[in-house]
């Protein structure tokens, strides 16, 4: 592993740390009443979202999952606009339409979060295709599931990036778990990286609860689309700590498995490793939590008092051009 | 004015925006070395290169998807779908990404994607090649449909397609490719949506037809004559959106409508179009609202068979002497 140093992993500290916070104030507002929809959370794989997105450059672009909470901050989502639309708020990033399945920002190169399994896959090797054409040196990770590897729009996608060597980062993050059903029961192999062989890219299998091994895994594979090597996928192992979506009775999970994921939980482990290989003070690590929560803390105050839709609003942005009325 | 096939008049509308615009390209199964199934895009792999006219992978999913991607970063891809009936292998990316994609993020994403596909029924290519998929997609919001019945409109109707900011589903009809008409030359020359073409003015009747059923209408209009039956024919030109005002004053002109497509009756376009008649302009009509369109069975095989199954003039022209019994 590299020489990090200080001011680096405390940020990466801080990044997931935000990741997990959001989670967790997102399920406390949503018992609360302020977010009306669903809420797939990603507690337990805040490492993936912010070790992968650490190695992109704000151009390069991601599409994002149902469980894409962590993607979008990773990616520089602002926490304020997040709450806002999970709120369902006129000033939420998708104006109250999209919610948590659905925040895009288009500056940040977060093409969207999606309510289908595997449903982004496609946009990100047109994206990178687009690159690719322009000969732009830009690239796109598309984020799934384990789950998503068992879609046709996975092995259709990755089909024509292998067959184009498009600058594009398949980014398994495999939590052993599609919806309710274990992923052994789902497909038969466990680790996915494998699938990439019949592509003819490689096929990357990494720590997901370890941000750094996922930056330095994702930074190689972004060097190699860069230099027009072609895709790469990579499996980040993980867990997922909560349901599939909050308010899931978890009746299919293997018992034993979350507590033997719990003491390899990312944002303990990573805080330890800060005090032990970096010698950061607890003062200055708590500094940090601090500032996140202050940060949350204002967007929820934001998103509570930010402006509810009005109804004629569900009109706009269905279309640029509506024709004079006519598209209705 | 000089005449050329529809066939050609799509290729130009294509030839010519792609020198226009750079961020125009072709993709499909078999558009470039082959030019296309149905010769549509003959010898433009030659003038643009491979680079933007691209041969895919039989990936329907990975096409449209691929579009998608390509459009949000900037793209105004062209992507071909050889046949209408595997539009619904791209079901997911067509209706829950493409067509969505503006609304869910808040009116941000633009999606300049156009889908070019071919519809209608060739003679004996049976039920799997033969569908006519305007209206599975009108229920769509955020899809325009688009069926051009002439080579001009074809040309002009593609051009407002490749400069507009919206995805669009372009049907073009199998057995209208070799059509010949007067075709503009002017590279400016554009046809708007929503603005339905009175191809023949009569007092008696309106028949507003759609796509192939346009030419089909005028020919029962031609026969209708001599039996001293004066008949409108309106083509509708964009299903999506629809020129309501248009087919509204036909009918209040003449207060009989028949409504004629080559899609199954049940559920067709001609279902939308007689709601919207029969709530906006009921106190026009002399009669009922009569639709033709095919029999409510899959397309089959057998010529006889198909004959039987699909619309004709002669089942038009049925449907108008309807409306005086005296001619029955």
């Amino acid at each position: 592993m590299a020489n990090y140093k200080k001011f680096f992993v405390l940020d990466v500290y801080r990044r997931i740390y935000l990741v997990r916070e959001f989670e967790l104030r997102a399920i406390e507002e949503r018992r609360r009443g302020l977010i009306p929809g669903f809420i797939h959370s990603c507690v337990g794989e805040e490492a993936t979202a912010v070790g992968a997105c650490l190695a992109l450059h704000q151009d390069d672009v991601i599409t994002s999952t149902h469980r894409g909470h962590g993607h979008l901050l990773a990616k520089g989502g602002d926490p304020k606009y997040m709450m806002a639309e999970l709120a369902a708020r006129s000033s939420g990033y998708c104006k109250g339409r999209g919610g948590s399945l659905h925040i895009a920002d288009f500056d940040l190169g977060i093409l969207g979060a999606n309510g289908i399994v595997g449903g982004g896959i496609p946009a990100a090797v047109g994206a990178a295709l687009a690159f690719s054409l322009r000969k732009e040196k830009r690239v796109a990770l598309s984020f799934f599931g384990d789950g998503a590897t068992n879609q046709g729009s996975f092995h259709e996608a990755a089909n024509m990036a292998g067959l184009w060597k498009l600058p594009v980062i398949f980014f398994c993050e495999n939590n052993l778990y599609g919806e309710g059903t274990p992923q052994s029961k789902q497909a038969p192999l466990c680790d996915l990286a494998k699938r990439a062989e019949s592509f003819c890219f490689p096929g990357v299998i990494v720590d997901g609860n370890d941000p750094l091994a996922v930056y330095e895994a994702t930074r190689e594979a972004v060097e190699r689309a860069r230099a027009g090597e072609g895709p790469t996928f990579i499996e980040g192992k993980t867990y997922r700590f909560r349901g599939h979506y909050e308010g899931d009775p978890q009746v299919y999970r293997i018992p034993g498995e979350l507590e033997e994921w719990q003491a390899r939980d990312p944002i303990p482990t990573f805080r330890q490793r800060l005090i032990e290989q970096w010698s950061i003070a607890e003062d200055e690590i708590k500094q940090v939590e601090d500032s996140v929560q202050q940060q949350l803390n204002e967007a929820v105050a934001y998103a509570s008092s930010a402006p509810i839709p009005q109804e004629e609003e569900a009109l706009e942005g269905v279309y640029a051009d509506i024709h004079g009325g006519k598209v209705f | 004015m000089r005449e050329i096939s529809y066939s050609e008049a799509i290729r130009e509308a294509m030839c010519e925006e792609m020198r226009r615009d750079a961020s125009v390209f072709l993709m499909g199964e078999d558009v470039g070395v082959f030019g296309g199934v149905w010769g549509v895009s003959h010898d433009m792999l030659q003038e643009f290169g491979e680079e933007r006219v691209l041969d895919t992978p039989i990936s329907e999913i990975a096409i449209v998807g691929a579009g998608l991607g390509a459009a949000l970063v900037g793209m105004r891809p062209i992507v071909e779908i050889m046949f209408g009936d595997f539009l619904m292998c791209a079901g997911d990316q067509i209706v829950n990404q493409v067509a969505k994609a503006r609304f869910m993020s808040g009116g941000k994403a633009s999606v300049p994607l156009t889908i070019r596909v071919t519809s209608g029924a060739p003679g004996s290519a049976a039920a799997q090649h033969s569908q006519s998929p305007e209206s599975w997609f009108m229920n769509i919001p955020g899809l325009k449909i688009v069926v051009p019945a002439t080579p001009a409109d074809a040309k002009g109707l593609l051009k407002t397609a490749l400069r507009g900011e919206d995805p669009v589903i372009f049907l073009e009809h199998k057995m209208l490719y070799g059509e010949v008409g007067p075709v503009p030359e002017d590279p400016d020359f554009m046809v708007p949506f929503g603005e339905a073409n009175i191809l023949r003015s009569g007092k008696d009747l309106t028949i507003i037809a759609v796509g192939i059923m346009v030419k089909k209408a005028l020919e029962a209009a031609a026969q209708l004559e001599k039996e001293s039956i004066d008949a409108e024919v309106v083509d509708v030109r964009t299903l999506v959106p629809l020129d309501k005002p248009t087919l509204i004053a036909s009918v209040a002109r003449t207060g009989r409508v028949i409504v004629a497509h080559e899609a199954h009756v049940r559920s067709g376009p001609g279902a939308e179009i007689a709601a919207m008649l029969a709530e906006e302009a009921i106190e026009y009509l002399d009669g009922p609202i009569v639709r033709v369109g095919a029999k409510n069975v899959p397309l089959p095989y057998s010529p006889v068979l198909e004959q039987f199954v699909l619309p004709g003039v002669a089942d038009i022209v049925r449907a108008a002497r309807s409306f005086w019994p005296a001619h029955t």
